[in-house]
């Protein structure tokens, strides 16, 4: 069991997300950074989906009640365990009894921490993920409280055998480290990957022209459904009704106002703006960790270019698979 | 039909350009034909007024066989077949769920104006509103809730300019040409005139909805009397 002592900012429950219920308007959310949260889970043994907690800005602090093994990634929080910096992007012995404190993030904006097991909080239609605006999923369909008491599933026999080594070794942390950011070809910073969207021509040529040339700006109004971002207005060539159809995360939809907004999982599932772009799916999760005010500029790809990067970024995290199963048996 | 890209993993299967009840059965045929049995690494088919966008993995999609250089191809091509030779398990026919609503009162404070820029009586407002026959377009904005087509033409109201901070959960409104029902309590500027006692997001259950897009909706005037035996816990 884990106790929340602090909650920090905004913690909650994440899977990979409530997937197939779309249909019936039920958003997917899930870890903001999916590729992190199936990092970090791999390191400590778990399935890709198993439950993880998502931190923004200020994280928690959590009383470990039993011996666990952890993992965390993500924005540079100032972690610690017992006083201690806490490593990050490998597996961590944490004793019965310690204190692990996560303070607030020096750089990027979300971390995510994985425990052996996984967070063993209800399916709900077959998502452990939070959904707060509907108030299901997740630790009783809210984001984390001071006083939460958290299970854990039993961890997994690797994640024993690792924590047996650990403990053997007197050691606190695994020497080796998984970092999603090695993995695939990362763009420069400040820098976002984005192809054309579906109403592209719909825009005029200085729209088009600012929005693959500007540098864009976050703001404040940004949560887990989306971020709009403050630059030059993007006007379409006439005024034009879209009917309304899905969307999907990444989408950067163009309201009215002309300054856009990109979509991020927790979007609603049903969208009626022109959609101007959509960022590739593997950087989604490095946009994530903008904060407000922060500065990013979108660089224009192809669609056999974008999926070229996911299925590169996949072959590596295959490779890492593999070494970790026989490194840790 | 054509086939957009959304973004690297997702694709828009377009089946008209105008929100009518031909082009909302085009979509249903072949919403079923596609979700019947999914595509190989397509995790959701997700209908709309004129469109089915599908979610697919890449790297699922080539594991499935698709050539890396041509995942969009190989699935619109799949899409294509799948369309032609449709699952026989994807003939089902459309459902028709009646949908008891208590309009007037309390729960109706808007079918005067509704009403008035009708020129009939609210009792003639209320008759027509429910003997017509309404279809599930899609459902979208919130858990359940459905965006209904098939509003008679003279019951269109225009939304109020400033939306209500709370409309309770269960509201029958309408909203410039369209017609729907509130799963929850959200702000909402639709001219409400009614309200139903059944709870259209239902998350203990499956399906977590009352209402599923391509169904057929009547609703039928019910009394303040009905209203409250018919009253489901809302949780």
């Amino acid at each position: 069991m884990i106790r929340v002592l602090k909650p920090g900012l905004l913690t909650t429950v994440q899977d990979l997300g409530r997937t197939g219920c779309q249909q019936y308007g039920i958003v997917v959310g899930g870890a903001l950074d999916a590729f992190a949260a199936r990092v970090v889970n791999l390191i400590v043994g778990n399935d890709d989906n198993a439950a993880v907690l998502e931190l923004a800005q200020t994280g928690p602090e959590l009383q470990f009640a039993r011996d666990a093994l952890i993992a965390w990634n993500g924005g540079d929080f100032d972690a610690t365990i017992g006083g201690q910096a806490l490593p990050r992007d490998r597996a961590v012995r944490v004793a019965a009894g310690e204190t692990v404190n996560f303070g607030v993030a020096r750089s990027g904006l979300r971390a995510w921490v994985a425990i052996a097991g996984g967070i063993d909080v209800p399916l709900v239609m077959g998502s452990r993920t939070t959904y707060r605006r509907a108030g299901i999923g997740g630790h009783q369909g809210r984001p984390l409280i001071a006083g939460d008491e958290l299970k854990t599933f039993a961890p997994g026999e690797r994640a024993l055998a690792m924590m047996a080594s650990l403990k053997t070794a007197e050691k606190r942390a695994t020497t080796w480290t998984v970092r999603p950011e090695t993995m695939g070809k990362q763009a420069p910073a400040g820098v976002v990957r984005a192809m054309r969207g579906p109403e592209w021509e719909w825009f005029s040529e200085d729209a088009q022209r600012d929005f693959f040339s500007a540098e864009w700006q976050t703001t404040k109004e940004a949560d887990r459904m989306g971020v709009r971002l403050q630059g030059p207005g993007l006007v379409l060539v006439k005024p034009r009704e879209m009917i309304s159809a899905a969307v999907s995360t990444g989408v950067v939809q163009v309201p009215p106002s002309g300054h856009p907004i990109v979509l991020l999982p927790s979007r609603q599932s049903v969208g009626g703006y022109p959609r101007i772009a959509a960022v590739a799916g593997v950087d989604i999760g490095r946009f994530t960790q903008l904060r407000p005010g922060g500065k990013m500029r979108f660089d224009k790809i192809s669609l056999p270019v974008a999926q070229e990067l996911w299925l590169a970024r996949e072959r590596d995290l295959g490779r890492v698979q593999l070494g970790l199963a026989r490194m840790t048996g | 039909m054509q086939i957009t890209p959304l973004g690297d993993s997702a694709l828009i299967v377009e089946l008209g350009d105008a929100i009518n009840e031909s082009t909302h059965l085009r979509v249903q045929t072949a919403w079923r034909a596609l979700a019947a049995e999914p595509l190989p690494g397509v995790s959701e088919a997700v209908p709309a007024y004129t469109t089915i966008t599908l979610f697919y993995d890449p790297s699922l999609v080539v594991q499935s066989g698709a050539p890396a250089d041509g995942i969009v191809e190989w699935l619109g091509t799949k899409v294509r077949e799948r369309l032609k030779n449709p699952p026989k398990t994807a003939k089902a026919k459309p459902r028709t769920v009646e949908v008891p609503v208590c309009y007037g009162g309390d729960f109706a404070p808007d079918l005067g104006r509704v009403a008035a820029q009708a020129k009939l009586s609210p009792e003639e407002v209320v008759k027509r509103h429910a003997k017509a026959e309404y279809r599930v377009h899609l459902i979208g904005f919130a858990p359940g809730f459905p965006y209904l087509g098939g509003l008679p033409k003279e019951l269109q109201t225009p939304r109020h300019a400033k939306p209500r901070m709370a409309v309770p959960a269960g509201s029958v409104g309408i909203g410039g040409e369209q017609t729907g029902i509130y799963p929850q309590s959200t702000p909402g500027g639709w001219n409400l005139i009614g309200r139903t006692p059944l709870r259209l997001f239902r998350p203990e259950e499956n399906p977590p909805v009352l209402l599923q897009a391509g169904d057929v909706v009547k609703f039928r005037a019910i009394t303040p009397e009905e209203f409250a035996k018919l009253s489901e816990v809302r949780p």
